[in-house]
């Protein structure tokens, strides 16, 4: 997962005004650094390959 | 008796007690007075329950005059992260915004139950807010500091339980591990510290921050403590739905069987790289003495530190949506940044880190077949300055906030039991603890192995000189 910094600031941009999260100006770039760091572990963790029926950890019992 | 019954261990504290060297008043007062010296200066502790801990302690000199029997931790003092609910008192979890809530009506199970065995509850103590740190800093309550070196991070977000017992302020202290919060400052400030199985030990009665990752445990001055104070908050409990249905199993009864016939390894891979060389040489020294000349490697660690990660982010910010929506400049920002941050994790990112999870599992059980017990680096180097934002490690610069657990999140990623057990370098103020991992529900063979590092002295937990 290959995503460039412009592009995660945009997601911070688009993401918090749907989400009516109203980030203080001097956190903005340092939500952008999570994120980011995010990302790249997001990169580890997707890239990994699983079966489709490979069961989440959690499991509800009713 | 010239030592200060709160700065004794907790089982010597009891022992010293039942034998009648001290009455309970008098543990109270020695911690109430040794708080009052030094808690200014380390910043321990938010609440001091003096009135409560005067009142128990009559209750229990009065029992043990009439003769009744005493619990194994009679006499001996504690105090909690401020996220276990003591009835009276909001339950803050480092926060500003939980001064509003209205105060617990019961007590956490856990102080329950240590105080159904004798124990006191002198107080609630300083982390980082809403445990996500690892530094023992908050910008509401200000950073506890180090007891070996006040100049020094405790690590969070257990940070004032580190200091507190670290200082011996009391006998014996409760934290919280999500991700390494009970076993970082356990290394930084040199306590042993028990981060049980996911699941064992009830969570009722406490602040949480990640569901699927949250444990509650105990850090000590001794792996005996650690051990008495586990088998007391051991048991099922109904108001904790994530508690796994498993019997009483204590470990104190089987603590001094020692290591012999345990198959002990050192961890590979992921966990001897990208440290600081003291950290390895603290496992080097653990290995050498327990002879764990074998080593084991786990799979795709760092992708199950990653998934680790991820979980936390999403489900902490989940856990606090609506307050970094509406109330933004109440939270400390080091903490707010990463909640507004995890608010904008997908959720594909989460499920699939939850798949990962069982699959990690798995594989680590899989290696338990072959070994009992896997030592680890605790953390990746000695405790930071306080304030230091960045550290450089394996020559690569790396916030300090997020990774001091990079060698405990992938274990509690998984709810092994874990033990940290500190290990001291002549001529080094701070100490450096190691992990000693077992497979799920083998808390009694952690504390064996630690308890067996202590007698030889290989790992020690001595009152900080302030």
């Amino acid at each position: 997962m290959s995503v460039e910094m412009n592009d995660i600031e945009a997601v911070v941009e688009t993401t918090a005004a749907a989400m009516g999260l109203n980030i203080p100006t001097v956190g903005k770039s340092v939500v952008v650094e999570h994120l980011t760091i995010a990302y790249a572990m997001a990169a580890l963790v997707v890239d990994m390959p699983l079966e489709d029926e490979a069961e989440p950890a959690p499991v509800f019992t009713p | 008796m010239s030592a200060a019954p709160c700065t004794l261990t907790a089982a010597e504290a009891a022992a010293a007690y039942r034998a009648g060297i001290f009455d309970a008043e008098m543990s109270v007062e020695s911690a109430l007075s040794r708080i009052a010296a030094h808690d200014p200066m380390l910043n321990a502790f938010t609440c001091i329950t003096a009135a409560r801990a005067r009142a128990s302690a009559a209750a229990l000199d009065a029992a043990r005059a009439r003769g009744e029997r005493l619990g194994p931790l009679a006499g001996a003092t504690f105090a909690v992260k401020n996220l276990f609910d003591f009835a009276g008192e909001p339950t803050l979890a480092g926060s500003k915004i939980n001064r509003e809530r209205a105060p617990a009506k019961v007590d956490a199970t856990l102080v329950t139950r240590l105080e159904a065995q004798g124990a006191i509850l002198l107080g609630a103590l300083n982390m980082g807010e809403y445990a996500y740190d690892f530094t023992g800093e908050n910008a509401h309550y200000g950073a506890s500091r180090n007891p070996h070196d006040p100049e020094h991070m405790t690590g969070g977000s257990s940070g004032g339980s580190g200091a507190a017992a670290a200082a011996g302020l009391v006998n014996l202290t409760l934290g919280s591990d999500t991700n390494g919060s009970i076993r970082v400052p356990s290394s930084f400030c040199g306590l042993f510290g028990l981060k049980p199985t996911y699941g064992r030990l009830s969570r009722a009665g406490s602040f949480p921050f990640v569901a699927s990752l949250d444990h509650l445990g105990p850090m000590a001055r001794s792996a005996l403590d650690l051990a008495l104070a586990y088998d007391a908050m051991q048991g099922e409990d109904e108001h904790d739905p994530a508690q796994a249905r498993r019997p009483v199993e204590p470990a104190s009864a089987r603590l001094d069987q020692g290591i012999a016939g345990l198959r002990i390894a050192g961890a590979g891979g992921y966990f001897a790289r990208g440290a600081a060389p003291e950290a390895f040489a603290a496992v080097d020294v653990v290995a050498h003495a327990l002879g764990a000349g074998r080593s084991v490697e786990l799979p795709e660690v760092h992708r199950a530190r990653a998934a680790a990660y991820l979980i936390t982010m999403a489900e902490g910010a989940a856990l606090h949506h609506e307050r970094i929506r509406t109330r933004p400049l109440d939270f400390d920002p080091d903490v707010r940044d990463r909640l507004i941050a995890g608010a904008m994790v997908p959720g594909a990112w989460v499920v699939k880190a939850q798949k990962l999870r069982r699959w990690f599992r798995d594989q680590v059980a899989q290696i338990f077949r072959e070994v009992d017990v896997i030592i680890a680096p605790a953390t990746p180097c000695r405790a930071p300055r306080i304030g230091q934002k960045t550290i450089v490690l394996d020559g690569v610069e790396m916030a300090v906030r997020p990774n001091m657990g990079l060698f405990t999140q992938p274990i509690s990623f998984i709810g092994l039991p874990v033990v940290a057990a500190p290990v001291w370098t002549p001529g080094q103020r701070l100490p450096m603890a190691v992990q000693i991992i077992a497979a799920p529900w083998r808390e009694d063979l952690a504390l064996r192995v630690a308890r067996w590092l202590e007698r030889e002295g290989v790992a020690q937990a001595p009152v900080a000189q302030l």
